[in-house]
């Protein structure tokens, strides 16, 4: 059992806040990934719950009991590094053992312990190695194993996959996903790959400059992003941005026009005058070729990835749109193309780039 | 690297240049130490090897109280300079502030000041303290002497183990006791042992100070060697069979020890 409590919390480098006040709630066995991009915060943040940094405000609570002035070791949570961080002069089981060793705990139980751990991550040939004649990947079992071994309320982790090449990031992203699965652990994990983020969450944070932008489910992020950098960060390629301004706003939703002329009702609500500046998002995937679209443009550029077709359009508002499309498109540079986008998918922003309300929440989220 | 034969011989020769260059000294003090004194003057390579420089040199002097106070100084020396080094290096290497640098840099400038600048005050304050010809007093000028050195030497191998790998023995319940024995001590101690040996052949081979805050009882083997070149006039021989004795313990050593003194000067380059 382990809930986590962030309350109002700020880091501050002397005048420097880079953490500018944070207010989160993470529930029992809850996958938590903080996203966002270099040098928004999430790092720092996952280290200040971890202890290694201290809280300059503000309050965070485990199980409801306020651990701001305890060590790393007293919080009960275990760390799994980017740089794996292992102890190079130590075996494979001593790496593993170390902490229980610190905690006197009899070498019998603690044997059964790491054993137990390298079990579970089919380590038990190399316990007698050291890290250095060990893969990149056996090299993360035995960090995260090192965190089973002490059985913590909270699993944190701080990029563990960007060390390791494509083929092993997938492997080991399912592997933690079953991590989590079989220990019923709350884990907190820090990256800035969307995909991980999207597969292993259950609640997504979405950082950016100290703040948090969005908190939810990946699916809520993804249908429902509540601004601009949101919708831009989740997803990919990323959302198209265009510049729109209203027509009229019925029940209906909000009409407004593209840049070429044409017009488009977008199933959004919200308090805006004809004439408004807003900005239209349209997601790659919500956008295919039509005879009838509303949107016209040129292609510029095509990337064929097999499953997948990549159009880069140049539109009559001379904006750069990007469509995905399913499977092969015959479609070639300099070909003129009209493109429709499904309605239910489009997003609109206001001048301070925050999301007008959906009139309908997508079936999937809650 | 493809080198050509005339280049690969050209840099051996200068190797051996060099090496003959530097041993010359020593090769000749030896030579000189067996030989009598009046063989002595003259830069002669043929001559009767005798061992009465050395004896007389034993009959003059009490040689092994001189390398002993020599051991125990620079044993002492080198050993207090550590126990301040250690934990000073670490904290500066993992828990700097902005003053560190500043710190390390001041530490090296005192190296830079001739030490007969404080001459005069140190021995007023060794005449006051009662430290004046102890192995005591001689073990804390030394082990003050060489601070700026290892903590230096220090910083830079500590500056090479990843902080994580320290902050993970955190996260595993290490107290900074704990980070230090359990997890730095064990990755650095190539580092931590040359920096040891460097310390005990500069205090070993220190003159300035052992001659001038030491008479008899604390006097080291430095001493004993400047005590040859006395009232009287130079004995070539007699000098250089004092002098000879004075360097052949540490002579020993640092052959012994020296893979482990270049692999822990270069642990930064090679790596």
């Amino acid at each position: 059992m382990a809930t986590l409590s962030l309350r109002n919390i700020r880091k501050a480098y002397g005048p420097a806040e880079v953490i500018k006040g944070v207010d989160l709630e993470i529930d029992d066995r809850e996958f938590v990934v903080f996203v966002g991009p270099s040098g928004c915060g999430k790092s720092t943040l996952l280290r200040m719950i971890a202890g290694l940094e201290p809280i300059t405000s503000g309050e965070l609570q485990i199980d409801g009991v306020r651990v701001n002035e305890r060590g790393p070791a007293d919080r009960g949570l275990a760390m799994v590094f980017q740089s794996y961080a292992l102890y190079p002069h130590m075996t494979v089981a001593q790496n593993m053992g170390f902490a229980l060793k610190l905690a006197k705990v009899p070498a019998a139980e603690r044997d059964r312990k790491v054993r137990e751990a390298a079990r579970i991550l089919q380590l038990e040939p190399y316990l007698e190695r050291r890290p250095k004649d060990l893969s990149g990947g056996q090299r993360q079992r035995v960090a995260i194993g090192r965190a089973i071994v002490r059985a913590p309320k909270v699993f944190l982790f701080d990029e563990p996959l960007s060390n390791l090449d494509a083929a092993l990031r997938g492997q080991t992203r399912i592997e933690i996903a079953r991590l989590h699965e079989e220990l019923g652990a709350t884990m907190i994990y820090v990256t800035h790959d969307q995909i991980e983020a999207m597969t292993l969450a259950d609640k997504i944070v979405v950082l950016q400059a100290g703040r948090i932008e969005q908190v939810g489910s990946p699916l809520e992020l993804y249908h429902h992003p509540a601004n601009m950098f949101v919708a831009g960060f989740i997803g990919s390629p990323r959302m198209n941005m265009l510049p729109v301004s209203v027509l009229e706003s019925t029940a209906a939703g909000i009409t407004v026009s593209l840049p070429s002329g044409a017009a488009l009702t977008v199933p959004s609500t919200g308090d805006v005058a004809p004439g408004t500046a807003l900005t239209l998002g349209l997601r790659p995937e919500s956008l295919r070729p039509d005879p009838d679209g509303q949107l016209a443009g040129t292609v510029k550029l095509v990337e064929r990835l097999g499953g997948l077709t990549l159009l880069h359009v140049e539109t009559e508002g001379r904006e750069d749109v990007i469509v995905q499309i399913e499977g092969l498109s015959m479609l070639n540079i300099n070909h003129p193309v009209r493109l429709a986008a499904d309605a239910a998918a489009l997003h609109l922003f206001d001048a301070a780039g925050m999301a007008l309300p959906a009139l309908t929440r997508h079936s999937l989220v809650a | 690297m493809q080198q050509s034969l005339a280049s690969r011989i050209a840099i051996a020769l200068i190797g051996w240049a060099v090496a003959l260059l530097l041993f010359f000294p020593i090769f000749w003090m030896v030579l000189t130490s067996f030989k009598t004194e009046t063989d002595a003057i003259t830069a002669s390579l043929v001559f009767h090897p005798t061992l009465v420089s050395y004896a007389e040199v034993f009959q003059r002097a009490n040689y092994l109280g001189f390398a002993l106070n020599s051991v125990v100084i620079a044993l002492g020396g080198t050993v207090l300079a550590l126990l301040f080094s250690v934990p000073a290096a670490y904290s500066m290497a993992f828990h700097p502030t902005p003053r560190t640098r500043g710190t390390l840099l001041w530490m090296l400038s005192t190296k830079m000041l001739p030490p007969v600048g404080v001459l005069v005050p140190i021995y007023l304050l060794f005449k006051f303290t009662g430290l004046l010809d102890t192995r005591t007093g001689l073990i804390i000028i030394y082990a003050l002497m060489n601070l700026p050195i290892t903590v230096w030497m220090l910083f830079t191998f500590y500056k090479e183990v990843p902080n994580e790998i320290l902050e993970a023995g955190r996260m595993d319940g290490a107290s900074t006791w704990g980070e230090l024995v359990h997890i730095l001590l064990p990755l650095t101690l190539p580092g931590v042992a040359s920096t040891g040996l460097l310390s005990l052949i500069l205090c070993w081979n220190e003159a300035f100070w052992s001659l001038n805050l030491t008479s008899s009882q604390a006097a080291p083997l430095t001493a004993f060697i400047a005590s040859f070149s006395a009232p009287e006039g130079l004995f070539f021989a007699k000098l250089s069979a004092a002098s000879t004795m004075a360097v052949a313990p540490i002579l020993v050593f640092g052959w012994f020890s020296q893979k482990q003194l270049v692999q822990g000067l270069t642990f930064g380059a090679v790596k």
